[in-house]
């Protein structure tokens, strides 16, 4: 293992991890507040128990989520030093920006969690509102800062050296709309389904259980609007590609020539080597027209840069595959949720099918995301700033930099498997 | 001698500040720790109940100045910061590790739906992380301190570049200093947590220990730093506000003990906590105007203009919401004796 390979696996290890808890940290507390408003517009005991529940819940997965946000805060610089010193005037902003809303959020959490008896209904509420609100603006402010490394923004380079620097332009950089509305869609998506789909399949073995009923009705109220919109900020995100990252396009669409009137290739694997995408069922026209509405439009192909430029065209490839995959099901999903409902409002309850494909989708949404994220950064390289910097030419200096990374891949092997055994038993041990 | 009161300096004054008040607020949260590692006597489980109850909802708080440490450190001294990241790399990793650990076990521990499963793993490994946090971050402050930063060329060998600058006598003193520091903040913290209980007198006896392996641990690094450290003793000695420094970080900390001994222990919590900010400043005006000493002074290590008015901005602005729900956060759970509720 080179030590570029470890350092890059050890940020991927530790994305692919935090993601999860920052995605938790975002939705969760929406939940837990619909839940408590619930209980106090009701005043059913089981809203209470559910806010109780799901606060505590969210209190394990927003602190192993604040401390591997840590880790990734240090890990730029213990990994990615020459990317810092370079970025840290462009992107310090939204960093900065994000340490207050995170700041908040652990406030108002400690307030919230530790605060039932201390402070009146309304004040616990706020407080509550104050994490959601704070949660989702500390995400996108982290976003963005990821944003400008797929479309740097806001400096001129001389000889190498960036110019004329403007934080705010950096931070408000091309991407950061799309990617910012994709990623804050999915939290709510892929946390909601995450536990309509887990009270799903304790309702297919209880249908009768309230406890059950009311958890999956607020999961679904958030999960079920975010499941259905999110194919069109998928949309949005992909036309942005298409016209800032035309590489990155053509490493998710498999699309090794340049070519009028590209297809759309579903599944296939490409074969970096022979210079095409092979086993694909293509749709003809069907790139050019969803890239650029323009079933005529030309799409570039990888052969339009040096091989060198090229990310891991196979990984881009089918990551992307998994996640447009996984976001039909959902969105699908999601219709069928939104007519059930409509038609009887407890049909949602009864229906095993029903109940059994969202209790099949529970794990979708973050696998969704973790996909999502692959085709974000593999399909970036080998830039670390798009058509700036290599990755390469950012990695620290430190040698044996496989030891750190099997180190922290075991610390998280381990976070990961005692959150698991922690969360089985908060869901186990329902009431009723 | 140009204005101190540039751009760049307000930028490092609020890293000082941030550091400051992890020290202040953080650091007695990792002397929590350190405390239950140490729970002994016939009330051991009220102690360590005690130290839960009183972390529980300002740790995540308190923790976050670190993030806005390393945040202000790379988006106004980036080169400073990739330098401390390259050198320091094996230190942080592990005080990463440490930082992870106790955070994790806390919130295990403390949110947990069946306590008594995890209590013991997760206790064990909170006390263990909490004492060896400090311990490292101290050794990094100390190897900067010491100007063993940025001093060995690129050529040389893994330990000599990656090792030697932290694994030295000051440094080393610096992390037993912080980890007595932080441990002496939470015993007198706790004093004040634990109102009108026997438990207490417990940590009020702790405190006092703990003043003593301060004072001595104080003296020992000072000492070290006459001989590893000669700069830094040199202005830390001889600088015109020499004399108005020790003579206030000791009185701060004659009256810290003294608030103790007689039982006044929220005029102790304020006397430590100002005994503690003073070491820190005492410290920074020492290797002023460097910020890594015999590398990069603060001016040479900031970044564009843009960014350092931008920052100064988002500052204020995130004050602004910041400091009202601090506020909040410790009236509510600071002000009274805190009953478990």
């Amino acid at each position: 293992m080179t030590d570029l390979f470890a350092a890059r696996s050890q940020m991927a290890i530790s994305l692919a991890f935090h993601i999860v808890f920052a995605a938790v940290g975002i939705a969760m507390p929406v939940l837990m507040v619909i839940a408590e408003w619930r209980w106090r517009r009701t005043g059913d005991e089981v809203y209470l128990d559910l806010a109780k529940r799901w606060a505590r819940g969210s209190a394990i997965l927003f602190a192993v989520g604040a401390m591997s946000g840590t880790v990734l805060s240090f890990e730029l610089g213990l990994l990615w030093p020459e990317f810092m010193r370079y970025a840290g005037p462009l992107i310090g902003m939204p960093f900065s920006l994000e340490g207050f809303a995170f700041f908040t959020e652990a406030i108002f959490l400690g307030i919230y969690l530790y605060g039932w008896k201390r402070i009146s209904p309304a004040r616990h509420m706020l407080a509550g509102v104050a994490v959601a609100v704070s949660g989702v603006v500390s995400g996108i402010f982290v976003v963005m800062a990821n944003s400008w490394m797929n479309t740097p923004a806001g400096f001129r380079l001389v000889d190498g050296v960036p110019v004329d620097i403007d934080p705010f332009v950096a931070m408000l950089n091309p991407g950061s709309f799309s990617q910012t509305l994709h990623m804050s869609i999915a939290a709510y998506a892929a946390t909601g389904i995450a536990v309509a789909g887990i009270h799903a399949f304790m309702l297919r073995r209880d249908p009768a259980n309230v406890f059950h009923r009311h958890a999956m009705s607020i999961a679904l109220f958030v999960a079920v609007p975010a499941m259905i919109v999110q194919p069109v900020s998928g949309d949005l995100s992909a036309r942005f590609v298409a016209q800032w990252q035309p590489v990155k396009l053509a490493s998710l669409e498999g699309q090794f020539q340049t070519q009028q009137g590209a297809p759309l290739r579903i599944g296939g694997i490409p074969d970096m080597d022979s210079r095409q995408t092979r086993y694909a069922v293509e749709i003809p026209r069907g790139l050019s027209f969803l890239a650029f509405h323009d079933p005529n439009a030309t799409v570039k192909g990888l052969n339009s840069v040096n091989r060198t430029d090229w990310p891991h065209v196979p990984t881009v490839h089918i990551a992307f595959q998994i996640m447009v995959g996984l976001g039909i099901y959902m969105a699908l999903l999601g219709v069928w949720v939104t007519v059930a409902a409509l038609r009887t409002r407890s049909g949602i309850f009864t229906d095993r099918r029903l109940l059994g494909a969202i209790a099949v989708a529970a794990p979708m949404g973050f696998a969704a995301i973790e996909a999502g994220w692959t085709v974000t950064e593999v399909g970036r390289q080998p830039w670390i700033i798009q058509g700036v910097m290599r990755t390469a030419d950012a990695v620290t200096p430190m040698p044996a930099l496989v030891i750190p990374f099997a180190v922290f891949s075991l610390l998280y092997l381990m976070l990961g498997v005692v959150v698991t055994v922690l969360l089985y038993r908060h869901i186990v041990k329902s009431p009723i | 001698m140009t204005s101190l009161f540039t751009l760049a300096n307000i930028c490092a004054a609020a890293v000082l500040v941030s550091l400051t008040a992890y020290v202040v607020l953080a650091g007695a949260d990792f002397g929590g720790g350190v405390w239950d590692f140490l729970a002994s006597g016939e009330r051991k489980r009220e102690q360590r109940e005690l130290i839960a109850h009183a972390i529980g909802p300002v740790w995540e708080a308190n923790h976050v100045w670190l993030v806005l440490v390393v945040v202000l450190l790379f988006t106004c001294f980036p080169p400073a910061f990739a330098l401390l990241s390259t050198e320091l790399n094996v230190p942080l990793g592990l005080m990463l590790i440490g930082i992870v650990l106790r955070g994790c076990a806390f919130a295990f521990r403390a949110y947990d739906v069946k306590p008594s499963a995890t209590e013991h793993a997760a206790g064990r490994i909170f006390a263990g992380a909490s004492v060896i946090t400090p311990l490292i971050l101290g050794i990094c402050v100390g190897a900067i301190a010491s100007g063993s930063i940025g001093k060995v060329s690129a050529n040389a060998g893994t330990y000599a570049r990656f090792f030697a600058p932290w694994i030295a006598p000051f440094p080393i003193a610096c992390g037993i200093f912080a980890l007595t520091l932080f441990t002496f903040l939470a015993a007198v913290y706790l004093t004040v947590d634990a109102g009108a209980t026997p438990v207490r007198e417990d940590f009020r006896t702790r405190a006092l220990l703990a003043a003593v392996a301060v004072f001595v641990a104080a003296f020992g690094a000072l000492g070290l730093a006459y001989y590893f450290a000669p700069d830094l003793h040199k202005s830390l000695m001889t600088s015109m506000w020499t004399l108005p420094q020790q003579l206030a970080t000791g009185a701060a900390a004659v009256v810290a003990i003294a608030a103790l001994w007689l039982r006044h222990y929220i005029i102790a919590r304020v006397a430590a906590a100002t005994q503690a900010t003073l070491i820190l400043w005492g410290w920074a005006m020492a290797q002023y105007p460097a910020i890594i000493p015999g590398r990069y002074t603060i001016d040479q290590a900031s970044a564009p203009r843009a960014t350092l008015v931008f920052s100064v901005w988002a500052l204020v602005a995130g004050s602004a919401v910041l400091f009202p729900s601090l506020w909040y956060l410790f009236r509510l759970f600071k002000t009274r004796n805190s009953s478990p509720g």
